[in-house]
């Protein structure tokens, strides 16, 4: 007959073991989550601070298939460079808001823009911005003629625009809208005339 | 000896050289070919035999058919097609592809850097690369790649033996004594369903269908001279008697006839043996020359690794382009409009391939198709032209070669939204930055088509897909001859 104070240790030591087993359980279900928030490169709040200025956003929408102008405040570096790569994530904070009139996928944001005299302007995106982006003639284009345009008709003298997706050339953005060559502003502002016009 | 005598004889003996050379080249087996077709293009290339065995260069075969580079590391031999990876060894039988191995069945051979493979392997290593079915015919030299095919018919009606083709054809004519072959070199020929055809005729018995180095060829036996001759837009070849023969033929008694036979005319009945038979002869009416030229080209956007949108876990964007671009072809045909569908299976075909074939094509109007999950309806695009690169002197940029024909591009874009809008569908005319409009030498027109309301299946509808079709086909109907006239 086994003796009962090793009976009753054997319990308590069971006991022990599962209490341990489910304590790093739970310890490694906490971990996995804060990988995830550690890869989420989703954009934070504007960093730049001081006085607002009003600035036109053109926003897709795509309910309607449209792009249409809003105004808002938005802090405002003094560099031309800066304050296009401003204007840009205050757009793109439209687009990966909860309400989003035209969604992008997480984590998609604006590397840098550079701005080349005379009257060229580079938007370089991150691979997320492509990745995610969803594929359609309409839904592609809209989103490349809210980039352009919104640059363009804040940021005076750009005459063509080049999109990069990680400093590199990409060749569609997400299967039809090109990105190999410069797009001429002028004929992107006809075609944000015409997209407007759908409201 | 004296210097003159000594070499009296070397003209001679170079004469007698060069006849050996040539009798021996002459003796020579004949070079082999391997005919491809596929939807893309047609082609063929030079076989070469090592260790007993046809070999051909990979790079070759792939070269016409998409973006396809080769390069040489050490006795590696690297290959990238599209989105594909070989990794060949000289020397070794496997061949490595997307990670697997896969046996050749014979020494991978390099030389001149060009990559040799058994001919006997493509029918296992396109696939891989394609993404899609090949019809390896090893004996003959053919390969059909994806769903390519001539088919045709042959009956006796009245004496004429009609070949019908399911497309155009203008096969190489030839005649021998009591027949009359015609070789298909260009063409994806396919067999009937009996390589031997007979009729039941006296004049033209039979007729027998083989295939060899790289070409189709179709015999046609007959006891009279006969004549080919071509109609239907060259996909009807109608073999007859020729004149002079069928003079000669109209005269001679029907076979099983009880009636008593009639003089024939020609040899006189002096009890002199008839004249043997004359040797057929082909008065041939071939096709016009030159590529030939289609009014529309219909562009099934996306294929074979470029799959387009996903507009449901089941349904490709690349797959409802098909449907629509076989619809279209229809309703333009149906019109009189004669059509060539760029992409008529799961092909990969790169934009600057599909924006070649028709401006090569010299075709009238250029439709590329696509459909999409957002939005609702139909919407028609011309190009969004990029920043001006400039023709130079008769060189016109790629990137811009749109320009001029864009008034007769927005003409069409208008008329097929003017005829969406007569069936109550909900059309929008825009610019976009698509590829290959700004390349395309023609009117071109992009036509994205989305559900009428928010259930996807509708795109895989047939009177969904005739209803716009039949649309963008009347509206191209309708602007034919504005179309046409040279910008």
């Amino acid at each position: 007959m086994i003796p009962r104070h090793l009976v009753i240790g054997l319990i308590v030591l069971l006991v022990v073991a599962l209490g341990m087993s489910l304590y790093a359980w739970h310890m490694r279900k906490t971990v996995v989550t804060s990988n995830v928030a550690s890869t989420d490169t989703r954009p934070l709040a504007p960093p730049v601070a001081g006085p607002t200025e009003q600035v036109f956003l053109f926003v897709a929408h795509d309910e309607d298939g449209s792009l249409r102008p809003e105004s808002t405040h938005i802090p405002m570096p003094s560099g031309r460079q800066q304050r296009a790569e401003e204007l840009l994530r205050a757009l793109l904070s439209i687009y990966l808001d909860k309400s989003s009139p035209h969604v992008l996928g997480p984590g998609s944001d604006v590397r840098s823009v550079f701005l080349v005299d005379p009257g060229v302007a580079v938007i370089d995106l991150n691979a997320a911005f492509a990745d995610t982006h969803r594929s359609g003639i309409l839904v592609e284009e809209m989103t490349v003629a809210s980039l352009i345009h919104t640059v363009s008709a804040n940021t005076p003298g750009v005459l063509k625009v080049r999109i990069l997706v990680d400093g590199k050339e990409r060749d569609t953005l997400a299967g039809h809208a090109d990105l190999t060559g410069y797009y001429d502003v002028s004929a992107v502002n006809q075609l944000a005339t015409q997209l407007q016009s759908a409201q | 000896m004296p210097w003159t005598n000594r070499f009296r004889n070397v003209p001679l003996s170079v004469a007698a050289g060069i006849l050996l050379a040539a009798s021996l080249l002459s003796g020579a087996a004949p070079e082999k070919h391997l005919s491809i077709y596929s939807v893309v293009a047609n082609y063929s290339l030079t076989l070469v035999q090592r260790n007993g065995r046809d070999y051909v260069g990979l790079l070759e075969v792939l070269e016409p058919l998409g973006k396809v580079s080769a390069r040489t590391e050490g006795a590696h031999w690297r290959l990238r097609y599209n989105n594909v990876e070989g990794d060949f060894q000289e020397g070794k039988t496997r061949a490595r592809i997307q990670g697997s191995d896969y046996d050749l069945g014979g020494k991978f051979l390099v030389e001149n850097s060009r990559g040799l493979v058994p001919l006997s392997s493509l029918s296992f290593l396109l696939p891989r690369f394609l993404g899609g079915p090949v019809n390896l015919h090893e004996e003959s030299g053919r390969l059909f790649i994806g769903s390519v095919g001539t088919h045709f018919t042959a009956s006796l009606s009245a004496e004429k033996l009609i070949f019908n083709f399911t497309a155009p054809v203008n096969p190489t004519i030839a005649t021998a004594p009591g027949t009359l072959s015609m070789t298909f070199s260009r063409e994806p020929l396919v067999a009937p369903a009996s390589p031997t055809l007979t009729f039941g005729s006296k004049t033209i018995p039979s007729a027998s269908y083989r295939e060899s180095n790289g070409a189709a060829v179709v015999t046609v036996s007959s006891t009279i001279p006969v004549m080919a001759s071509f109609s239907n837009g060259a996909r009807t070849i109608t073999i007859s008697p020729a004149p002079a023969a069928a003079a000669q033929n109209a005269s001679a008694p029907a076979p099983g006839s009880a009636s008593p036979a009639p003089a024939a005319p020609g040899p006189p009945a002096s009890g002199t043996p008839p004249a043997p038979p004359q040797p057929a002869v082909a008065v041939t009416n071939p096709p016009p020359q030159g590529p030939r030229r289609y009014f529309a080209v219909i562009d099934a956007s996306h294929g074979g690794d470029d799959h387009g949108e996903t507009l449901s876990p089941t349904l490709l964007e690349k797959d409802v382009t098909v449907a629509l671009a076989r619809s279209l072809r229809q309703e333009l045909e149906s019109r009189g409009i004669t059509t060539l569908v760029l992409r008529d299976s799961d092909a990969n075909l790169s934009l600057d391939q599909r924006a070649t074939f028709a401006n090569a094509d010299h075709a009238t109007i250029y439709v590329a198709l696509h459909a999409a999950s957002s939005g609702h309806g139909v919407r028609v695009y011309t190009a969004l032209l990029p920043y001006g690169e400039d023709d130079l002197g008769p060189f016109r940029s790629w990137t811009t070669a749109q320009r001029a024909w864009l008034p007769r591009s927005q003409t069409a874009a208008l008329a097929v939204a003017a005829e969406m809008q007569k069936r109550q569908i909900p059309v929008r005319t825009l610019t976009a930055p698509l590829r290959p409009l700004n390349n395309v030498t023609a009117a071109a027109i992009a036509v994205e088509v989305a559900p009428q309301g928010s259930d996807l299946s509708q795109l895989t509808a047939p009177d969904y897909q005739q209803l716009i079709t039949s649309a963008v086909a009347t509206a191209i109907a309708a602007t034919r001859d504005q179309l046409g006239v040279a910008p």
